[in-house]
């Protein structure tokens, strides 16, 4: 058995951590959200909902929120058509080259966010690398201007920098499919494709579903992205929160703001967990 | 490879007059620079219940993994009737297999597993029920139909993975060690219920596993694979009784191995002397434990009359083994035999021991050829 004071010495520094630095600052967040901004730009401290009740009342917030949900899904989804192929090879066909991959998928994640969202900028940007190429090709004979700053690059720029996200835990239920039930499916008649629909597939769901939430929620909280390549029509919900903290000084509306995107996030993740546990077999 | 005994001869004429079901032609396979099937050619008639036999490494797996397409040959053929087994994919091959580890997919039903197959070659729908729930009750699961397989022991996947194979009525079933991760009770009572099912069913299977007991309890025709060669392919009977090899003799039961000088017809391995036809020279000889007997009044050694030997040993040591004693009989010089004999009471010093001098078996040592 272990001792009090070891299982002490175990339990309270990341409890500590957890309250420091996560209730305690979401603690101050929830109060915030139902305070108000005076007309003398002072944070007052009287309890009212008007904040909740602006976000429902002014169309452009849910405008926003949904078009971040929308961004957020169109990466899930090219995340999911490049991770599962490339996982799928890994696992299956990759043979000695595995490692190699392997490391290869790992190693964009090495590179600063900053970076990867700097490269995509003079990628896409109008003498970028891309409009010299079309222009070069002669497919196009001037910039083509949607490229950037458009909610198009927020999600090419995204698909990039999440598609490892989204493959890992793809590659890790795909991995731990026994071989032999593969074997069995070939022996039993059925061809590659299908043993893939039959079984390959149904049994890397939880991966998939675990990719895919990763990707999502990620996206969803993503604001850099947006403030690099997003211009005005890329703008996410959390620009939205960052300009409320910052230059329009109404922490009590980001807040609140905050608060909804947690409430959502964790609804989310609460979801595709009991998925997950139903997807799973042992 | 079958020696000419009346009994074996008839036993072999009665398979091979059969048109062979399965026909494997010189066989090579290597994984990369080692080679693990070093020319194989087997034929197997059409019902038969032929067991592949043989140590672990011994390529028997593999053989088979060859059979079911799961593994492509360097060289050589595998026909089914009139067509070429080896040339085409696995699941377009007429053959099924029980996998070691029974292989079952979790996410689907017992029913589902067992319908796999069928809906695999696009059975009619109509079909599916009646022919899972036939193949359930054959091997006696058919209250299990819609358990799922993580709820099920190992010898109830066991059965399931039978009847998933079955229900597809294949030509050819392929088992692989299916029995050695049962306990040594259920697996007695899988044997007994295999046999029988293999005589209803009436497919032809072919039983891979390294336990010798087994291969003897189930078979038609046992294959003894040694190190990628066919050591010996006979009916466990004649393999027993008739070991080409010493290496068989040895791996089949238990046997004594006498290394013999003949000389004027007579075979002489230390004090034991026997009478022989074999050719003068020195040779190898297997005689099996349950062979010796003990005699009680003494005759003139070493020849009780032409057709038995008689020779003394001193009983170094006496294992209790129920209905048969085991026996280590010390022959003087470096020669020691052991003997099985049932109720002998407890022996001790000197005593006097028999055999036929037909139940020593010339065999050959060293490497197949």
């Amino acid at each position: 058995m272990y001792s009090r004071a070891y299982k002490a010495s175990v339990t309270i520094p990341p409890l500590l951590w957890v309250t420091v630095f996560l209730l305690i600052p979401y603690a101050i967040l929830f109060c915030y959200s139902f305070w108000s901004v005076s007309p003398a730009q002072v944070i007052v401290h009287n309890w009212n909902l008007q904040d909740y009740l602006q976000l429902a009342r002014n169309p452009i917030y849910v405008h926003v929120l949904l078009r971040s949900m929308r961004i957020a899904a169109s990466v899930t989804v090219f995340a999911l058509l490049l991770g599962y192929p490339l996982a799928y090879y890994l696992s299956f066909h990759a043979a000695k080259r595995k490692d190699l991959l392997y490391q290869l998928v790992i190693i964009p994640l090495w590179a600063s966010y900053l970076v990867r969202g700097y490269a995509w900028k003079t990628i896409l940007g109008s003498d970028g690398v891309l409009n010299g190429f079309l222009q070069y090709l002669h497919i196009t004979h001037k910039p083509v201007a949607f490229f950037l700053y458009s909610p198009f690059a927020v999600v090419i720029t995204l698909t990039h920098i999440y598609t490892p996200f989204t493959l890992l835990p793809i590659y890790a239920s795909l991995e731990h499919i026994p071989r032999n039930l593969v074997e069995a499916s070939h022996d039993l008649g059925s061809s590659p494709w299908s043993t893939f629909r039959r079984v390959i597939l149904p049994l890397s769901l939880p991966g998939v579903l675990a990719g895919a939430t990763f990707a999502f929620v990620l996206t969803l909280g993503d604001f850099l992205a947006p403030l690099l390549v997003g211009g005005p029509s890329g703008i996410m919900i959390s620009n939205v929160v960052v300009s409320l903290f910052g230059a329009a000084y109404n922490w009590p509306l980001g807040a609140a703001i905050s608060f909804c995107m947690m409430l959502l996030v964790v609804t989310l993740l609460f979801i595709t967990e009991r998925l997950e546990k139903r997807l799973a077999v042992s | 490879m079958t020696k000419a005994t009346p009994i074996a001869a008839a036993a072999g004429t009665a398979l091979s007059a059969a048109v062979p079901i399965l026909s494997i032609r010189q066989v090579i396979k290597r994984f990369g620079q080692r080679p693990v099937l070093r020319g194989i050619s087997l034929d197997v008639a059409s019902g038969e219940f032929l067991t592949i036999l043989g140590e672990s490494g011994s390529g028997k797996t593999t053989l088979l993994r060859l059979i079911a397409g799961l593994e492509d040959l360097d060289s050589g053929e595998i026909w089914m009737g009139a067509e070429r087994l080896d040339r085409i994919s696995a699941h377009r091959r007429q053959v099924n297999t029980v996998f070691q580890s029974y292989a079952i997919f979790p996410h689907l039903s017992v029913f589902e597993n067992v319908a796999y197959g069928l809906r695999a070659k696009n059975t009619a729908k109509s079909e599916i029920p009646e022919r899972v729930t036939q193949a359930l009750a054959m091997v006696k699961m058919g209250e299990f139909a819609q358990a799922a397989p993580a709820k099920l022991s190992g010898g109830q996947q066991q059965r399931v993975a039978l009847a998933r194979a079955l229900v597809n009525r294949p030509r050819v079933l392929l088992l692989d060690e299916p029995l050695s991760a049962l306990d040594a009770n259920l697996r007695r009572q899988m044997q007994v219920e295999l046999k029988s099912l293999q005589r209803e069913v009436g497919i032809t299977f072919i039983f891979v596993t390294h336990d010798q007991e087994e291969a003897m309890a189930l078979s038609d025709r046992v294959a003894l694979l040694r190190a990628g060669l066919l050591e010996q392919v006979a009916p466990p009977r004649e393999i027993y009784g008739e070991p080409d090899t010493a290496y068989a003799a040895q791996f089949i039961g238990q046997t004594n191995l006498l290394r013999a000088e003949i000389r004027d017809g007579t075979a002489s391995a230390g004090s034991i002397v026997w009478r022989t036809s074999g050719a003068p020279g020195k040779a190898t000889y297997s005689l099996r434990p349950e062979c010796i007997r003990l005699v009680t009044e003494s005759a003139g050694l070493p020849f009780a009359d032409a057709a038995s030997a008689r020779f003394r040993g001193r009983v170094r040591d006496q294992a209790f083994g129920g209905a048969m004693d085991l026996i280590e009989i010390d022959c003087g010089g470096a020669q020691s035999v052991r003997a099985r004999i049932a109720n002998p009471g407890i022996l001790t010093g000197e005593r006097e021991f028999e055999f036929a001098a037909n139940d020593a078996v010339r065999v050959r040592e060293g490497e197949p050829e």
